[in-house]
């Protein structure tokens, strides 16, 4: 199987304990152990100990707070687009990619890398570039009437460029490894290419999916750098859950900050269980596969 | 359903795997694709499937042309090397595959589903595994259940790409008696690609055996053995010494070999040749009894088995195998070291081409 930067499901199949020695697994184990302490637990507690500082109450106050609410709200409107939309996109890409021969394939697989390798902050200047009042379609777009930046479409687009090679990639090697012999053998049995879809490819690539979207909403839902520069901060109209949390820190709301960033905590925490659960049914699933294909 | 292949071509990039090809499959018999890795073989029963387009050429079932027919509409049973079985089904769900995805209108009853893929695991002796996943079946029980899968959809023709390729030795052995047995019982147009020899002389009516794309020959498993029509069915059939040397004037001089008519070439122009005879072919001497064989050294024996297996190599390092009768051996009385005398008792002569 082949490798993936991403951190991928295909890692998690076939995994092999080494035996070190027993100081060396310790050190190793004490290392990770303290690093993730550091920089993730302590972090996360503080988010929290500062959000209940004024009790609950004022938790709870700060997050129905009509701001806070409408950012939230367009949180998960743009989810709701950019999900769906790169679902179907890395279906498509990773199809392609996996049963087709064509030129230009590896440029392809780079092109699907490049949200990983520009910075945010750069993805969101292409679309002011692209949409804003100087840029190339500004004006045909002001003709129209017509607003993409400062406004709900730009919030989209850059979620949907920033999160786009999630599913793709986390689909690309499962897909490799899969073949398409069984497609194959579906076809000669008289299968349409909907019912090959949903009887054979889907249940071998549905966790990989699963997957895929999961970090796939977590990073459109987080999304900061590319959303900041489109969106103009707008208060309950294009603000979005980080852009709301960094206004509220820089007006020194510091309890009403953390309460609003304890979603985004929350919703990591989500993600991760999501992501362990996913991970343990692949591992379940895994150990028949490879007798399979060692038998074959 | 007979099958018939008519001046088929393919490539694939700048490599041509099947290389006007044209076969003729008759109803009801059984055919082997015999040939070694990327003789077309494979390429072209995937082409009869209809999973390739041929780039010229036509493939026609009972006469008609399926080229436009889709793979999907071609009925065909094929069963793949790999098995290619679903992983996440069971066996019935397997099996009931291609009834599952018919057309609503020409999709039988759940009922006769049922009835239909339990009668099917009863012919593959396997319906007590019904229930069970294709990853908890040996090797030779998935490969039967992908047989059951292709004959579900009641095929005009059944194709196999190389069906026992990935099972070993006794079960191959076993598997193909079986298929034997059960191609005459349904007596369905059969063809499967195979690169052992022996299992194509074993099970097929008809052996075609190719070579880089082309077709070597066709014929019975005798005829295909016992006259072989290129130096290269010849070898590829089994293991042959070979003595070189050039045909002229009706004869043919092989090394030390005593001359042996040739009519097929009378011309005075002399033409490299090379005699090829089969282990079993070679006669094995304490005495030059007469002359016309060569001397070699018996480097080993295996005595296992009805025939006794003879390794030798002569003075310029050439190697022969012969095999002796048991009682032959026993009055031999041959030692690893010893110097015999060889004299091929049949000879096939090809004279080089170009």
């Amino acid at each position: 199987m082949s490798g993936n930067p991403g951190g991928s499901l295909a890692a998690v199949r076939g995994r092999r304990a080494l035996t070190e020695p027993p100081l060396v697994q310790v050190t190793l184990l004490a290392v990770t152990v303290l690093f993730l302490a550091v920089f993730l637990v302590l972090p996360l507690v503080a988010v929290f100990t500062q959000a209940f500082e004024k009790g609950a109450g004022a938790y709870f106050a700060a997050l129905r707070e009509p701001d806070a609410w409408k950012a939230i709200r367009l949180t998960l409107l743009t989810a709701a687009i950019a999900v769906p939309l790169n679902l179907v996109f890395g279906l498509a890409a990773s199809w392609a990619i996996a049963k087709f021969e064509f030129p230009g394939k590896g440029t392809l697989l780079t092109l699907i890398d490049l949200p990983f390798a520009v910075s945010p902050v750069i993805s969101g200047m292409i679309f002011v570039l692209l949409f804003g009042r100087q840029g190339a379609l500004g004006p045909w777009l002001a003709d129209h009437d017509l607003k993409v930046i400062f406004a709900v479409p730009g919030i989209v687009l850059a979620t949907v460029f920033v999160t786009f090679p999630f599913v793709a990639r986390e689909l690309i090697p499962v897909m490799q490894a899969l073949g398409n012999e069984e497609e194959e053998a579906a076809r000669v049995l008289g299968a349409g290419g909907w019912q090959i879809f949903y009887r054979v490819t889907l249940p071998h690539i549905k966790w990989g999916v699963l997957y895929g979207v999961i970090l796939c909403n977590a990073r459109a839902m987080g999304e900061f750098g590319a959303v900041s520069v489109v969106s103009g901060h707008i208060r309950g109209l294009t603000n979005t859950i980080p852009l709301h949390v960094e206004i509220l820190y820089n007006e020194y709301n510091f309890q009403a900050a953390f309460a609003v960033a304890s979603l985004l905590a929350f919703l990591a925490v989500a993600t991760l269980v999501a992501k362990s659960i996913v991970e343990w049914r692949v591992r379940q699933a895994a150990p028949r596969d490879e007798r399979l294909e060692e038998a074959a | 359903m007979s099958i018939e292949v008519r001046n088929v071509t393919k490539r694939f990039g700048s490599f041509t795997a099947v290389d006007d090809v044209s076969v003729t499959v008759p109803a009801g018999e059984l055919v082997a694709l015999l040939g070694p890795s990327g003789s077309g073989k494979t390429s072209l029963l995937r082409i009869i499937a209809g999973l390739e387009s041929p780039d010229a050429g036509s493939v026609l079932f009972e006469g008609e042309d399926q080229a436009r027919r889709d793979v999907r509409v071609r009925r065909v049973g094929f069963v793949f090397q790999h098995y290619a079985l679903f992983r996440h089904m069971t066996v019935f769900e397997n099996v009931a595959f291609g009834l599952r995805v018919r057309p609503r209108g020409s999709r039988p009853p759940a009922a006769e589903i049922r009835a239909k893929v339990m009668d099917l695991l009863k012919l593959v002796q396997l319906d007590w595994l019904a229930d069970r996943r294709p990853s908890e079946l040996s090797g030779g029980q998935r490969q039967r259940v992908t047989l059951a899968r292709a004959l579900a959809v009641e095929p005009k023709v059944l194709l196999l790409d190389e069906p026992f390729g990935s099972l070993d030795a006794r079960i191959r052995q076993e598997l193909r008696r079986w298929l034997r047995r059960l191609h005459d019982e349904i007596r369905l147009t059969s063809v499967f690609v195979t690169h052992d020899q022996e299992e194509a002389l074993d099970v097929a009516d008809r052996v075609v055996v190719m070579n880089r794309g082309r077709i070597e020959q066709m014929g019975t498993s005798q005829e295909v053995f016992e006259h072989p029509a290129t130096p290269f069915v010849m070898t590829f059939l089994g293991q042959s010494a070979v003595f070189s040397g050039r045909v002229q004037g009706g004869k043919a001089f092989l090394g030390s070999l005593a001359a042996v008519d040739y009519p097929a070439h009378l011309e005075e122009e002399s033409r490299p040749a090379a005699g090829y005879a089969r282990p079993h072919e070679l006669e094995v001497a304490r005495l030059e009894n007469g002359g016309g064989g060569l001397w070699a050294t018996l480097r080993h024996v295996s005595p296992a088995g009805a025939v006794v297996k003879l390794e030798l190599s002569d003075a310029e390092g050439r190697s022969f195998q012969a095999e002796v009768t048991r009682e032959q051996h026993d009055a031999l009385q041959a030692r690893v070291g010893e110097r015999l005398y060889l004299k091929p008792r049949k000879l096939r002569i090809f004279v080089e081409q170009g």
